[in-house]
């Protein structure tokens, strides 16, 4: 029997991790792909309330995050594509008119 | 079973704004090139849904399942939240023809942020918390980025849409520890048993998430790092729109979580917001001295105002709250009303941004001179403007709580940030320099901010009118 | 041991390995191929929490769609060079690695000691509430709202991307 706080826990490291990968990489894709990251922990998170309360919010929660996740990837690859046509990379160091 | 569908005839400010969003899109699709439909669409859209707030200001009701409010509260946010659009779609016509950038998508845009921040203000429940926010954000980042072919505009979209994604992912985590904990998402049930989770560390740490998301969108220390940069490289009207509205929205959140909801007065959140509030004013108020750009310089300031606004959220008493919506009507017509005059002046490439091209202004437009020395004396908090009232209900409320100190720090860093708001009003009058505005300002935008240094003076001389108001949401 | 623990754990490692492989590939695309792993490792674990029609939508739409849509950009932008993206290990990275492990910490000891903060009113996991009938009747009657606001977030998220990606500006 997997009691509840595995699954807290599990969700805790690799949402740590996430952000982890938010603060040191400098590749803004890798960044993105960190936060997806951090928000697929949370999802976890979610489920295993819901499951462990027998209660269905924390799955309807899931999939307006899902939703919400894939509008921000096709908002946020638009904003790469169009810094990337400008300044020719996504290298958050190199991108320095604003300091970062 | 409820019928749930009967439910969205009821909540009509947010579902008339929505549906002047498609009827904005469909209009720019079909009048081709003609982007001045959308404008007039869109402002229609605006008063339509500011004619249903008002008519909806009495009563609260919940709709859907208590998961949306409807009335009360929550409409006169939405005065608020559309009062800022109508002026920046006002102000943003002018200044995108100039620089060539005039579509209608910016219009559409704009209203659905809108929608996005009324769900905010109206929410009874976290999910709709979260996708309010989102809706806004998600049309943010879009629009910081919308002159796609200036560096600094891409840079400062990609850089507001990291951190803000970033923040989404504690948001979330922060709400999925309070479900957890608390076994709902729903406000109410959640503020019943606030006084037994209170003592759950989990949770606490659920709603200490929330403090970080909400101060990110609030722009407070130490989560602040995006706004100078975001509001200088955005479109003048849109770093207007998103220091007005946005921070508007992200307040009313505040507010209707960690005031209506959780009771914290006394508790330890209490003491990380008014943390939060102090090193904001500290910091926004000692860095905007060293701006020499007025956009960054409005950031930081911005930064400050926050700093003032939660030290009401932090008092967390009924003061407080009627406090914030005060300060929040005063600051987004203030705020507003000098990016708007920034944006007249302003020329391609970010030129005549700087203190200095402000020189003489007096002399050559008397009239803008005037309007902006109003907005930067009500933003400095000087009576009998509006910004004055603001501040003192806000500090009254954190003496009430017991947190003088705060309210000491307060009026220590508003003194000094009389001198960069009136460095300007000097600069412009008593400076010599060939200042002007070089192409005409249309009369729309004219009239906009001229109704905006009004209000912000009726106001100040009869704050006694909002305050009312404010304080008959307040004994449910 | 159960096969039910068994299965926890190996997914668990599968997840966590993928995870710690993401941030420290060099490439994108290698990247990117490790968060796939990592999703179906997850989709492992919601079907352990009894959650079907959740694992098969981690599928279809977060490997499936956003995956490839990541997978489509980094390849359009050709920045598999890795030269160009080479990122240069610094001193600077010690201090959010060492706030996260802090934080990381604070979140073990809590979850792991604070028994008694957690719902436990259900010893069981309840089945029913992760089938696809159940889900669809609760998003149509009690979630209908944000099911609908959730449209317009998705238009605006069309109009944006469409805004700022299209080729030419008339």
């Amino acid at each position: 029997m997997v009691e509840i706080q595995s699954y807290l826990i599990l969700s805790a490291i690799t949402f740590i991790i996430g952000v982890v990968g938010v603060l040191a990489r400098r590749n803004a894709i890798i960044v993105f792909m960190s936060i997806e990251l951090m928000l697929n922990s949370v999802n976890l998170t979610l489920v295993a309330f819901s499951a462990y309360l027998g209660d269905t919010t924390g799955q309807m929660l899931v999939f307006f995050v899902m939703t919400v996740a894939a509008a921000e990837a096709a908002v946020g690859l638009a904003i790469v594509i169009a810094l990337f046509r400008n300044k020719q990379t996504v290298n958050i160091d190199d991108i320095n008119i604003l300091k970062w | 079973m409820n019928n749930y569908l009967t439910d969205f005839w009821q909540a009509t400010p947010i579902v008339s704004l929505a549906i002047f969003a498609l009827l904005t899109l469909i209009v720019d699709a079909a009048g081709k090139d003609k982007p001045v439909l959308s404008y007039w669409m869109s402002l229609i859209g605006i008063v339509v849904a500011a004619g249903f707030s008002v008519a909806s200001l009495g009563a609260s009701t919940p709709l859907f399942n208590t998961m949306l409010a409807q009335g009360g509260y929550s409409s006169y946010c939405n005065l608020i939240f559309l009062g800022s659009a109508f002026l920046c779609i006002v102000l943003s016509r002018n200044y995108l023809e100039r620089l060539q950038y005039h579509r209608g998508e910016f219009y559409v845009l704009i209203i659905l942020a809108t929608v996005g921040m009324m769900l905010m203000a109206a929410a009874l429940d976290l999910m709709i918390i979260f996708l309010g926010i989102e809706l806004m954000s998600i049309c943010l980042y879009v629009l910081a980025g919308f002159i796609r072919k200036k560096e600094k505009a891409n840079e400062s979209s990609l850089k507001y849409f990291l951190l803000g994604a970033f923040a989404t992912g504690f948001l979330l985590y922060g709400i999925a520890l309070i479900y957890g904990t608390a076994g709902t998402t729903n406000l109410a049930l959640i503020g019943k048993s606030f006084p037994q989770l209170s003592h759950n560390s989990l949770f606490m740490i659920g709603a200490g998430m929330l403090i970080v998301a909400f101060s990110f969108k609030v722009a407070a220390v130490p989560f602040h790092m995006w706004a100078p940069d975001v509001y200088e490289g955005s479109p003048t009207t849109i770093s207007a729109f998103m220091s007005t509205g946005a921070k508007a929205a992200a307040f009313a959140v505040f507010v209707s979580v960690f005031i209506r909801t959780f009771d914290i007065g006394g508790t330890k959140l209490s003491d990380v917001l008014a943390i939060i509030a102090a090193v904001s004013m500290i910091v926004g108020n000692v860095t905007a001295i060293a701006q020499n750009n007025l956009k960054r310089m409005l950031a930081y300031s911005s930064i400050a105002h926050a700093g003032y606004m939660l030290s009401g959220i932090a008092a967390g008493n009924i003061e407080g709250e009627t406090g914030i919506l005060f300060y929040l009507s005063a600051y987004v017509f203030m705020n507003i009303g000098a990016f708007g005059i920034i944006s007249w002046m302003e020329q391609q490439d970010d030129k005549k941004l700087t203190f200095d091209d402000y020189a003489g202004l007096s002399s050559q437009h008397p009239a803008v001179a005037a309007l902006m020395a109003i907005f930067m004396f009500s933003l400095a908090g000087i009576p009998p403007f509006a910004g004055f009232f603001g501040k003192y209900y806000v500090f009254l409320a954190a003496v009430k709580a017991g947190m003088t100190w705060l309210a000491i720090i307060g009026v220590l860093t508003s003194l000094i940030s009389v001198y960069y708001y009136l460095r300007l009003v000097v600069l412009m009058y008593f400076r010599d320099g060939q200042a002007s505005i070089e192409e005409k300002v249309s009369a729309p935008a004219m009239a906009a901010i001229s109704c905006a240094a009004l209000f912000l003076i009726v106001l100040g001389l009869y704050p006694s009118l909002v305050v009312d108001i404010a304080k008959g949401f307040f004994k449910i | 041991m159960t096969l039910e623990t068994i299965l926890f754990y190996a997914l668990s490692f599968v997840s966590v390995g993928s995870a710690l492989m993401m941030i420290t590939r060099r490439s994108p695309v290698m990247s990117a191929l490790y968060l796939i792993l990592n999703f179906f490792a997850l989709a492992g674990l919601y079907l352990t929490l009894h959650a079907q029609f959740i694992a098969v939508i981690q599928i279809l739409v977060y490997a499936g769609a956003i995956m490839v849509l990541f997978l489509f950009v980094i390849m359009l932008l050709n920045l598999g060079d890795e030269k160009k993206l080479s990122e240069k290990m610094s001193y600077k990275k010690i201090i959010p690695a060492g706030l996260s492990f802090g934080l990381l910490m604070e979140l073990l000891y809590i979850v792991s000691y604070a028994k008694s903060d957690l719902p436990l009113t259900h010893i069981e996991r309840a089945t029913e509430i992760g089938t696809v009938e159940y889900v669809g009747k609760a998003l149509f009657t009690d979630f209908l709202f944000p099911f609908e606001v959730t449209s317009i977030l998705l238009l605006a998220a069309i109009i944006g991307a469409v805004v700022l990606a299209k080729k030419k500006l008339d």
